[in-house]
């Protein structure tokens, strides 16, 4: 049975448990609805609840486990020759899948028949032939192993698909007659309710944060791999990134990691004046009207994406810089340059600065202005003395967001400031001189992963360890940002 | 400290700090406050009663301008402060709420050090020369505010971290700290329990040997207990002014005697 179908008779009977559970309570109690212990609708909820949440979480952990479990099987049946041959059990596995999806699609058009899908020999018959001719993506001649496990991998599929069918349904239905059964007059459906609304209240957030967990381990096993391959102090200290996929790499990371900091540096230099300016202006000075018009033009910027400001950065801004600052003052004559980069991105997290800090003022209390006016203060002194220290730890929060937007930027930063990594053996001059190219930790993350490359050698597996790197390095932002926040939070109440 | 003999008490007549005349405000089309006429003395607490939303606290905050900070409002009429009209051009307003200081509804201490707090005025108006004199300042300040046994020991710490009627006199020994000639109060005791107002009343009747303070309350009791002078505004009109002691047992309009006998409110 199709899943969409599954969900949707789940849903019917959802329905059924809906108007069932709220009928029978209001017989037990007569008819009269003030009888009841909860409002009638909170009974028919409490039977829609039961009757599909535990289902449809069923069908959930179903559709996460079998395919793993289905998959294990039809691969025992495999011989290892094959697996050696093709490289890795995934591509082999890969292979099984697709022929299986052919096998299908050849039955579903009536070229074979289901029999004769389950049977088929590929020492016989021309398999491989038959199956392209359905329009399916057959890469290599499907021989009887693979074919094999296929025709298993099938017929497992379709059994679990089955099974399921008939433990949702079957679930559903337990719990249909379960909240059935409960539904009387003096059951707390209301509490019941409100419960179940919490659990999965609770569920969502713990999605949440199981999904970052699983992010973190899927890097960390990938960098393990990593420093099998490679020495982590190397790839700590190391002052030169030159990749090569024929081997003998030297990767350290320094001078991607102070690229990705130079970068940021100058955007934030960028970003944070002008922003906490304008915000400043926006809610202190500004008349409403203006405010109202004013407020989200700015945060227009936000939603431009980021290729546009590097198409920016390329055409306008990088020649710019060079033909009347670079090159005149004899600083080098690279478009791409860091201080082309940092402008463009300082630009672009002008409205998160803006309007984090502008909603932050807005929240200091009138009474704090009316006691610095009220003592003879005038309105640049308050704003400076009064409502910014009162507004600080806010905007710091808006400063260190910004900052780990600035960090994990790519786009901005191939087109603005290239994708050489910066010299740093060649000693200071090449260090600091803000109108060379230069690149970031994310800008080699994309370059090392895209291509056709062999995913187990440490030129690849680099880009998980800089990505842990760099996450590491934003978690240590924002757990900054909340300590700065908590401590230096001054209450107004 | 007054007791509630209101009759006995001794009535002089002062230098006249505030002369207010045809005195009328507008927030856009609402015609708040109404041809009022108040004279002010110097070194006197007057109480303006009145229910609610009858202008009372609109008219105090025209005193000291502070109604320039909301847009719609509009003010006419001439307020002559020692004899120089507050709303001329030539006035800096905030110039001018250096000397006519105000202590707000709900405590509102800067969240900043108790010791900051205090030296915030000082420090804007440039009072002190150098750190010696400001700490002398913030010591005269909470003194006068009645304070500084409570928290000289902790002057680093947080205004904020107060109690509430802490919290008021802390307001009160920051407004004194710039040296005002008249300190203006609206309602300053509402937020307070009964302990922490005796304390800020008793405050306010030591302020008046050097300041001209003038409270707006919504407590009769309280009017009677602290002012020596009384104005009672009804629906943006001043509907009567006198002693204290006169408008309290003896008032002349029959709705001022309305309402301090409660039938009206």
């Amino acid at each position: 049975m199709p899943l969409l179908w599954i969900v949707l008779v789940v849903l019917g009977l959802g329905l059924i448990g809906y108007l069932m559970g709220r009928s029978r309570a209001l017989g037990s109690a007569g008819g009269d609805g003030r009888q009841l212990h909860s409002l009638p609708s909170y009974y028919g909820w409490h039977g829609f609840m039961l009757t599909v949440v535990p289902a449809l979480l069923m069908m959930a952990a179903w559709l996460l486990v079998a395919p793993s479990v289905i998959e294990n099987r039809a691969a025992a049946g495999i011989p290892d020759a094959k697996i050696a041959e093709r490289g890795s059990r995934s591509l082999v596995m890969a292979e099984v899948r697709r022929t299986g999806e052919a096998l299908d699609m050849a039955v579903a058009q009536g070229t074979m028949d289901e029999d004769m899908a389950r049977n088929l020999r590929a020492d016989f018959t021309d398999v491989t032939e038959r199956l392209k001719a359905t329009g399916a993506i057959i890469t290599t001649t499907v021989d009887q192993p693979i074919l094999e496990a296929a025709q298993n991998y099938r017929v497992m599929a379709k059994a679990s698909n089955l099974y399921m069918s008939i433990a949702v349904l079957g679930l559903a239905v337990v719990g249909l007659v379960f909240a059935f059964m409960r539904s009387d007059k003096d059951f707390r459906a209301r509490n019941v309710v409100e419960q179940g609304i919490k659990a999965i209240l609770i569920l969502a957030s713990t999605i949440a944060i199981m999904t970052t967990l699983g992010i973190v381990l899927s890097m960390l096993f990938e960098t393990a791999n990593f420093f099998e391959q490679y020495s982590w102090r190397e790839f700590f200290f190391g002052l030169n990134w030159a990749p090569d996929f024929r081997g003998n790499s030297e990767l350290g990371m320094l001078p991607l990691l102070w690229g990705t900091l130079y970068i940021s540096l100058v955007a934030l230099l960028v970003a944070v004046p002008i922003g906490l300016f304008a915000a400043i202006y926006l809610s202190e000075y500004a008349s409403p009207r203006l405010r109202a018009v004013a407020k989200p033009m700015i945060e227009i910027l936000a939603g431009i994406p980021t290729i546009v400001y590097g198409l920016f950065a390329l055409i306008t801004v990088g020649p710019l810089i060079r033909d009347w600052i670079a090159q005149p003052a004899g600083f080098g004559n690279s478009t791409n340059s860091v201080i082309t980069a940092g402008l463009v991105m300082g630009i672009m997290l002008i409205p998160f600065v803006s309007s984090l800090s502008d909603d932050i003022i807005n929240a200091v209390p009138q009474a704090m202005r009316d006691g610095s006016y009220g003592l003879g203060a005038t309105q640049s002194e308050t704003i400076k003395q009064v409502v910014l220290p009162a507004a600080l730890p806010g905007i710091v929060g808006a400063v260190l967001l910004a900052a780990s937007r600035a960090i994990g930027e790519t786009m901005i930063v191939v087109m603005g400031a290239g994708a050489a990594a910066a010299q740093m053996e060649q000693g200071l001059g090449a260090i600091i001189n803000p109108f060379q190219a230069m690149t970031t930790v994310t800008v080699k993350i994309v370059s090392q992963l895209t291509g056709d490359t062999d995913f187990a050698s440490p030129e690849t597996l680099v880009a998980f360890a800089l990505g842990l790197t760099l996450f590491v390095i934003t978690l240590g932002l924002n757990v900054l940002a909340l300590y700065i926040v908590r401590k230096y939070r001054e209450q107004y109440e | 400290m007054n007791d509630m003999r209101p009759l006995e008490r001794a009535v002089e007549t002062k230098e006249i700090k505030f002369e207010c005349r045809d005195c009328q405000v507008y927030y856009g089309d609402t015609h708040a406050i109404k041809d009022v006429n108040v004279d002010i003395e110097d070194k006197t607490v007057t109480a303006f009663i009145g229910p609610s939303g009858c202008g009372k606290s609109t008219f105090l905050r025209c005193l000291n301008r502070m109604n320039d900070t909301i847009d719609i409002a509009r003010v006419e009429g001439s307020f002559l402060l020692d004899g120089e009209n507050i709303y001329d051009k030539r006035v800096d307003p905030v110039q001018l709420r250096a000397k006519v200081g105000m202590v707000f509804q709900k405590p509102n201490p800067f969240p900043k050090s108790i010791y900051d707090n205090i030296a915030y005025g000082p420090r804007i108006h440039g009072l002190a020369k150098n750190k010696a004199e400001l700490d002398e300042i913030v010591e005269k300040s909470l003194r006068r505010g009645a304070i500084w046994n409570e928290v000289k020991d902790r002057l680093d710490a947080p205004g904020t971290g107060l109690s509430g009627g802490q919290q008021q006199r802390l307001c009160i020994a920051r407004a004194v700290a710039t040296e005002p000639e008249v300190l203006l109060m609206d309602e300053p005791c509402s937020a307070l329990d009964p302990i922490a107002t005796a304390q800020v009343e008793e405050l306010i009747d030591e302020l008046r040997e050097s300041y001209s303070v003038v409270i707006v309350t919504h407590s009769m009791q309280q009017a009677a207990r602290v002012s020596q002078k009384t104005a009672f505004f009804h629906l943006g009109n001043l509907v009567e002014f006198g002693e204290t002691g006169q408008i309290f047992t003896n008032p002349k309009d029959p709705r001022t005697e309305s309402y301090i006998t409660g039938r009206i409110g």
